[in-house]
This record gives structure tokens, sequence and C-alpha cells, in this order.
């Protein structure tokens, strides 16, 4: 067996374990999986493509709110149970939950995927400067806008609906979601690492070596762009959805279109572990997990200053990443020289 | 042999500049034609016009019978119109091989097709074509890390690798090394000959443009000034007044 | 959604001037954005947190007793340091860089004052009393506050200061000459280093006058800087870098927008029709640049 199967079947059983292994940070790492979820598909703009975006977690707030209205709705009035103390007349049995969780997350993952495509036309035609502050503002309006509509309990929020009581404990609900986080993660992963290996992949790059370049040979950008951004768009809201049930509780701006923290994170995530590889988000990710929990109570109530010391060292001193680092480090691992022949000819170049 | 390509009084004004004024010219299937002219004449801007990089003001422009002046790059490309750039255009952070694979026209090109494979039949070609330009020592290496003489070889190759019916080579030599010169001419001639390919060639060194072309058209501030075989040119009064910078 | 305002035709007339007046201090601040930009190639995300602190420190003096009108004074004194020395810490290591490392930075840095400004003076919602009183008009059917008078007057004379300044001083012709051609300007002997320093801490002054300002005419809390960095930005691409008039019109049309807006959608969607209209111009010229198959560059 090769080292890269034993590398992933290792990554696999450990992924598998954690509950057993590490029963306390159950919650905790069930997280780590979602951001890792986050930075990967930030990447697919940002880092792959050369699309810097703030507005991914636009989808990330739909699908939450998405999520829990389907949850809720199929079975009982919206309005009702987001009225003020609404939630408690109704109880969903455990079939209602279950039933509603998975339709609810597959809508939380087709609705957004559908809106990104809808806007994706508009929004993907700006470059540069222009499309991230474009997708600042939208993921900013999102969150306003959503604040404001009394179906899902306005600037108030919305509860979403608790694990039914007869069945298990609190332990079966984190273990529950832990692994819907973990295949979620993996499905990203692997997905994105299949995509890579097709035309998209190599499109994507060459989007952001130079989109001219890429028009002019006759590729419809605009297609890849597109189809690019619905992906992102479905893991994103899918991660949406998950996450407002291990929260419980949907707020407008701190937690469903939550720029301020998983809209920064997943820049940051991408960014430290290194833009434009498979790998390099999901390190950055799992970095930046173990760095904010680690920190953030000893910061305790220094987070931002923390936070915001943290965008702006890595990106003057850091920019290429962990992983930029490592290929700048050991080229050769990276299949960019690999016989004598070639070694040569990079010498004869410099 | 028919016309491949027809510009019919082609306008092309940027506010006040008219950098395209009543262009009319003919490309002959299979031919090599050059295009000269001195600086800011609208060389160019007439390239970025027939692959429609920017719409036209007035005119017509007619690749195989076909109206391509209102069509967009991607689709004018897909035709079998391809350009280079004057200022050359690779993708700097992927590989050479990459970076020709991703130039071969796809198969199928629909929304079904965005997550298709890409076929390994096309390294082999992908190599070949970097032999035949002679970069295949350096095919592993990122296209940004190469020369500018090689990037523009690279350039030529990624073009071959789409197999287009037609290219616009701007300004193939500029910059080059001119120990390297002759090489590129012996290469597009075999581009012409072998692959069939119809040639436009920008081109400001008038030694290789009258070894390659076998007609050209010149542009003085923005309009064509005169049109015929190399020998004619050479001797044409008003190409060398415009050359000479006489008004 | 409500249209009493277009039933009252009065209302109008109180939104409007509202707005202008509004949109004046918006053209402040977006001429200090276009400066930076212009100059040093820089978007900056931080450009709503520098008007919020430079409006503390109007509230600070208002707090220990001093009249928070001398902030245009004080404020801007201690923002250009500020600025400056944010320049030498951070900002200098972004120029010449690729634009969105120059966004992301300030991102960082308007996350980090956020939370700085948060400790120093808390997260209530905040006002300095300027005691101006109020001006009546139209048989006391439009009240105009004189603070917010007296605001844009301050405005229009900073504006004007900065202009001459600009124009006539030497350290203003090479801020200029830089943003023409910062290499050509380097070859004539510009110390750029110190124009680049210079530029950045002016537009933290412009920020510290338009905070005071809006100290004594709205509100201020830690979190409301960046409505202010969209609205300088919006401002700037319709009316450009380095066009002063557009600047103001264009600023002036936001602010009567906003109040229009706040009539017709009720203000607590003022922030989103502002971030929404940003992303509709935006489009906007998309759509109308790709007919040409140009885009926003
Ligand atoms: N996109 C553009 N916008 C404005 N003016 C342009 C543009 N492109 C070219 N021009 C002007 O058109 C004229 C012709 O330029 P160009 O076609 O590049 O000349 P050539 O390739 O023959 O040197 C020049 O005066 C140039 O400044
Ligand atoms: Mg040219």
């Amino acid at each position: 067996m090769n080292q890269k199967a034993i590398l992933y079947l290792a990554l696999l059983a450990f992924g598998i374990a954690v509950p057993f292994m590490f029963p306390a940070y159950k919650l905790q790492i069930s997280i780590m999986w979602i951001l890792v979820v986050l930075s990967l598909t930030w990447d697919v703009q940002g880092g792959q493509m050369g699309y810097n975006t703030f507005g991914n977690i636009m989808f990330f707030g739909l699908g939450m709110y998405i999520c829990s209205s389907f949850q809720i709705g199929i079975f009982f009035p919206l309005a009702e149970w987001t009225a003020s103390g609404g939630e408690k007349t109704f109880i969903h049995t455990p079939t209602q939950f279950f039933q509603g969780f998975f339709i609810g997350i597959i809508f939380a993952g087709i609705i957004p995927a559908l809106v990104a495509a809808i806007i994706g036309y508009g929004i993907l035609g700006l470059r540069g400067h222009y499309f991230a502050i474009c997708t600042l503002g939208l993921a900013i309006a999102a969150g306003e806008l959503a604040g404001g509509i009394e179906l899902v309990g306005a600037g108030q929020g919305m509860t979403s609906p608790p694990w039914p009581k007869n069945i298990g404990d609190t332990e079966l609900r984190s273990e529950f979601f832990y692994y819907i986080c973990f295949v979620l993660m993996i499905s990203t992963f692997l997905f994105l690492r299949w995509a890579y290996t097709t035309r998209f992949g190599l499109v994507l790059n060459a989007i952001r070596d130079n989109e001219d370049k890429a028009e002019a040979m006759g590729i419809n950008t605009m297609r890849y762009k597109i189809s690019g951004w619905v992906v992102s768009a479905f893991f994103v809201g899918i991660a949406g959805g998950l996450m407002g049930n291990m929260i419980g509780y949907i707020e407008p701006v701190e937690t469903a279109f939550a720029g301020r923290t998983f809209g920064v994170f997943m820049v940051v995530m991408a960014i430290l572990g290194g833009k434009g590889t498979l790998w390099g988000p999901v390190i950055g990710a799992i970095a930046f997990h173990i760095f904010k929990e680690g920190f953030w109570t000893f910061f305790l109530g220094w987070q931002y200053v923390a936070l915001g010391a943290l965008i702006v060292i890595v990106v003057i001193f850091f920019p290429e990443g962990i992983m930029g680092w490592l290929r700048e480090k050991y080229p050769d691992r990276f299949g960019e020289v690999i016989d004598e022949e070639d070694r040569k000819a990079q010498v004869e170049l410099k | 042999m028919g016309a491949i390509l027809q510009v019919d009084q082609v306008y092309k004004y940027f506010g006040g500049v008219k950098a395209n004024e009543n262009i009319s010219m003919t490309v002959t299937q299979g031919s090599i034609t050059g295009l000269i002219g001195p600086n800011g004449s609208g060389k160019t801007t007439l390239f970025n016009s027939i692959v429609g990089t920017h719409p036209i003001d007035k005119g017509s422009i007619k690749f195989e019978d076909k109206e391509v002046s209102a069509l967009p790059v991607p689709a004018v490309a897909k035709l079998g119109l391809l350009r280079t750039f004057q200022q050359t255009r690779i993708y700097g952070k992927l590989n050479c091989i990459d970076n020709m694979r991703i130039s071969a026209k796809p198969s199928r090109d629909n929304l079904f097709s965005v997550f298709s494979a890409i076929p390994n039949e096309l390294n082999d070609k992908a190599e070949h074509l970097l032999s035949f330009v002679g970069l295949y020592q350096k095919r592993k290496l990122r296209a940004g890390d190469l020369s500018f003489g090689q990037q523009k070889l690279l350039e030529l190759a990624m073009a071959l690798m789409n197999e287009p019916k037609m290219l616009l080579l701007d300004e193939p030599t500029a910059g080059i090394n001119p120990t390297l010169i002759n090489g590129i001419i012996n290469r597009l001639i075999k581009v012409n000959e072998e692959f069939g390919i119809t040639l436009l060639v920008i081109e400001h060194n008038m030694r290789v443009i009258m070894s390659l072309a076998q007609h050209i058209f010149c542009l003085a501030h923005g309009q064509l000034i005169a049109n015929g075989k190399p020998e004619q040119i050479k001797k044409d009064q008003r190409v060398i007044d415009a050359y000479l910078g006489v008004q | 959604m409500d249209f009493l305002i277009f039933q009252i035709p009065i209302l109008m007339v109180q939104a409007s001037i509202d707005g202008i007046l509004l949109g004046i201090l918006f053209a402040l601040i977006a001429y200090g954005m276009a400066l930076q930009w212009g100059v040093m190639n820089i978007i900056n995300i931080a450009q709503g947190e520098l008007v919020i602190l430079g409006g503390y420190i109007a509230y600070f003096m208002y707090v220990i007793g001093i009249h928070p009108a001398f902030g245009i004074i004080v404020s801007p004194i201690i923002m250009y340091f500020v600025g400056w020395s944010l320049y030498k810490l951070v900002i200098n290591r972004v120029v010449d860089r690729d634009l969105f490392i120059s966004i992301l930075a300030t991102f960082g840095i308007s996350i980090l004052t956020q939370q700085l400004m948060n400790f120093a003076f808390g997260s209530d919602v905040v006002i300095a009393q300027s005691n101006f009183g109020t001006t009546m008009l139209f048989n006391y059917m439009v009240t105009i506050p004189n603070s917010k008078l007296f605001a844009a007057v301050v405005s229009i004379i900073f504006a004007i200061l900065l202009v001459l300044y600009m124009r006539r001083s030497k350290l203003g012709r090479a801020i200029r000459a830089t943003a023409q051609n910062p290499r050509a300007a380097k070859i004539l002997g510009v110390d750029t280093e110190k124009v680049y320093a210079a530029t950045f801490g002016i537009n933290a002054a412009l920020c510290g006058v338009a905070g005071s300002l809006i100290a004594i005419t709205f509100t201020l809390h830690p979190y409301v800087g960046l409505p202010y960095t969209v609205r300088s930005f919006m401002i700037v691409i319709i009316a450009g870098l380095g066009n002063l008039p557009g600047v103001a019109l264009s600023g002036m049309g936001l602010g009567v927008f906003e109040e229009f807006s706040d009539y017709i959608f009720g203000t607590e969607f003022r922030i989103a029709a502002v971030f929404l209209l940003l992303v509709f111009i935006l489009v906007y010229r998309r759509f109308k640049l790709s007919r040409k198959r140009e885009y926003l560059k």
C-alpha cells in the first residue's frame, strides 16, 4: 500500500474514533469539521479561482435558516413557532425530527446552490476588489434583511427544533451531529479532490492566472465560475444547516450571517493553510481552530484584537500559507522538479 | 483559394483616437499574411476587433463566411480563430504541461462537461508540441518561471494545442533573443505548411515579415495605406514614408 | 413599505435636507478614501473605524467637560498621528501589493480597532451633546438641528482647505504627483514613503473631523464603522478618483437616498438598503460595461 492510502486511512480512523477518544471535545471537533468545510469551499473561489469572496457566509446563513424552517415548517406553522415562546408549544416526535432534519439539510444545500446559480451571472462578472466588496455587501445585506423578516423571528432569531427528549441523552445528540459533520467534511473534501482533477480544476486555475487568456482560448469562463460558486454554496449551505441544529439557536448576524466570525474565519483559515491547494485549507482550518480554542479563553475579551492581529500578520508576512511555505522549502515534493534533466533546466533558467 | 477572413470597412475609435478607420482586408485560406505598421498604427486594435475583444463601431468581419463581429471572445475562439498576445499571456502558476492540457479544445463543451476528465492522450500531444517549440525539458516548471521568449513559445504551443484553423500572432519575435528568431520563422512556416493553419502575423521586424509572408498589409495612423506582395511593399513609397515618420 | 412620504410633500423636503447635510459628511469621508486609493492604491476597510475613533475623541472631550465641537480641531491632530503610525506599522507593507491584501489587512485592523474601542468607550450607543439648538422652517414643519448645519459647514470648510493645501503646498503637490505617476515622482526626487505616510495621516485626520461631526449630530458605537467604509467606497466608484465635485454630489445623493429609504422601508432596513445599493450599483455597472465587453477595473 502506498503512503497516501495509509495516511488517508489513518485520518479516517481518527475521525471515526474521536467521539470515543475525546468524548469531551465532540462538539469542538464537530465545529472543526464545519470549519474545514468552510475553508475548503472558500478556497474554490479565493484560492483556486482567484476570486476573493467575503460572501460565502451568505450561503451559510441561508442554509441555516432554510434547514430549520423546513424542519419546523413541514410539521407546524412556522410563524407560531418563531413568535416569542412559540417553540415551546410544539414538540417534534423522533420520527418527525429525523425526517425534518434530513429534508431540511437537503434543501439547505439545494436552495443556496440555486441562489448562487441565479445571482452568479451578475456577481461573478465583477473582478478583483470589486468582487470582494460586492460580496461583502451581499453578505451584510442578507444578515440585515434576515433580521427584518418576521416569519423567521426577525432580529430575535429563532430556535431550531430541539433534540427529541425520549431518544437517548445529549451524548447521543452530539455523537449524531459529530458523524454528520464528519461525513459532510469527508464528502466535501473528496468531491473537491476529484473535481480538481477534472477540467473544472484546471479552468479555475486558468481563470486565476489570466482570465482574459482563458477566454481568448475559447473557454466559457462564466460557466465554470458559476459552477464553482454553486458547489461552494451547496456544501456551505449544508454546513450552515448543521451548525444551526448544533447551536440550537439562530441569530441573524451573530450565528447565521456571521461575517464577523465564520465569514472572516474562512478567509483566514484558507490563507493560513495555503490558498489554492487541496490540503492547505484543511490544515489551515485545523491549525486555526486549535489556535482559536487555545487562545480564545486565554485572550478572553481580547479575542477580536487577537483575531485582527492574526489576520494582519498572516496577510503581510505569510500570504502563501503553510503549504506555500512547504512548497518553497521542498519544491521537488510538489512535483515541480522531478528528474535530473529538469533540475538542470531549472538551474539554467535562474 | 478562397478567403478565410474578410474584414470589411471596419472602424474603431477610442474616444477621439481613431485606432482603425475604414479597414478592409482579406486573408486567403492557407496563407501567411503579414500586418505591418509603425507603433500605435492600430494593428493590435484590429486583432482585438477580429477576435471580439471589443465591439467594432462599424463594418463587418467574416470568418469562413460567418459574421463574427458581434460574437464574444470565447465564441470566436471556438470557431477556430485564435490569437496570441503582444504582451505574452500564459497561466503563470501552472506548469507548462497543464498550460497545454487546458488549452486543448474539449471534445464536449456544455454544462455537463464542466466536470469532465481531461483525457490522458492530451499529455502526449502536449509533450509533442512542447518539444516542437523546444520547451520539452521545461515542461514541469511553472510557466511563470520561464523567460519572456520561452513564454512566447509556450503561448504559440498552447495555441497549436487548440488546433485552430487560423492563428493571429501579435509580434511573435518581439523581445526574443535575435539568435532564436530564425528558429521561430522556421517553426511558423512549419505550422502553416504541416498543420495547415492560416497565419496572420503582426511583425515589426521587416526582415522577418519579408521572409515569412506571402501578402502584406500596411497600416499607418489607423488607416490601411498599402497592401501587396513583400517585394511591392518594400518599394512602396507610402510604406517607406510611414516608417520614416513622414506625414 | 410605506409611501407616506409621497403623500406628505413636506416630508420630502425634510428628508432631502437631512440627506444633503448627511451626504456632505459622507463626501468628506469618501474624499479621504479616494485620496489614499488614488495615491497609494489601497482600499482601506478600516476607514469607518477611523471615523468612529475620531468621533470618540470628541466624545471623550465632551465627557471631561470640553465642548465637543472643539473635536474638529483636536481629533484630526490626534488622528493624523494615528494614521501615520498605522502606515508605519502595517500599511507600508501592503502598498504595491495585491489590492486584496490591503483589503484583508485593513479588515484585520478594523476588527481589532472595534474591540479596542469597545474596551475604551464601552458598547453603548453614545452621543456628544452640542446644545446648538434647532432651526425650524416652513412653519415648524421642517426641523433641522443646528449641529447638522454646523457639520455640513465644517465639512465644506475642511474640504476647501484640503483642496487648497493640495494645490499650494509642497507636500500637497508631491502627493498629487505621486498619484499621477509614482515612478516618475520618485525619479524627480519625491520621497514616496513620506508622501504615503502623510497621505494616510491626512486621510485619518479627515476621518477625525468627520467622526467628531458624527459624534455631535448622530450616534457612536464601536461596531458601526463598516457602513461608513462602504458608503465611501460607493461614492468613490460612482464619482471616480480625483473628482471632488463628483464626490460631493454622489455623497449628497447617497444621503438623500438613505433618508428616503428610511421613510419607505423603515429605519431597521437602512443598513440593508445601503449595502444592497452597493451591490446594485456594482452589478449595474458590470452589465453596462459588459455590453462593451469590458469589466470594472
Ligand atoms: N483600449 C484602448 N483604449 C484607448 N485607446 C486605445 C486602446 N487600445 C489602443 N488604443 C489606442 O489606439 C491606437 C492604436 O493602438 P494599437 O492598436 O495598440 O497600435 P499597434 O498595435 O499598431 O502598436 C493607439 O493610439 C492607442 O493608444
Ligand atoms: Mg501592438
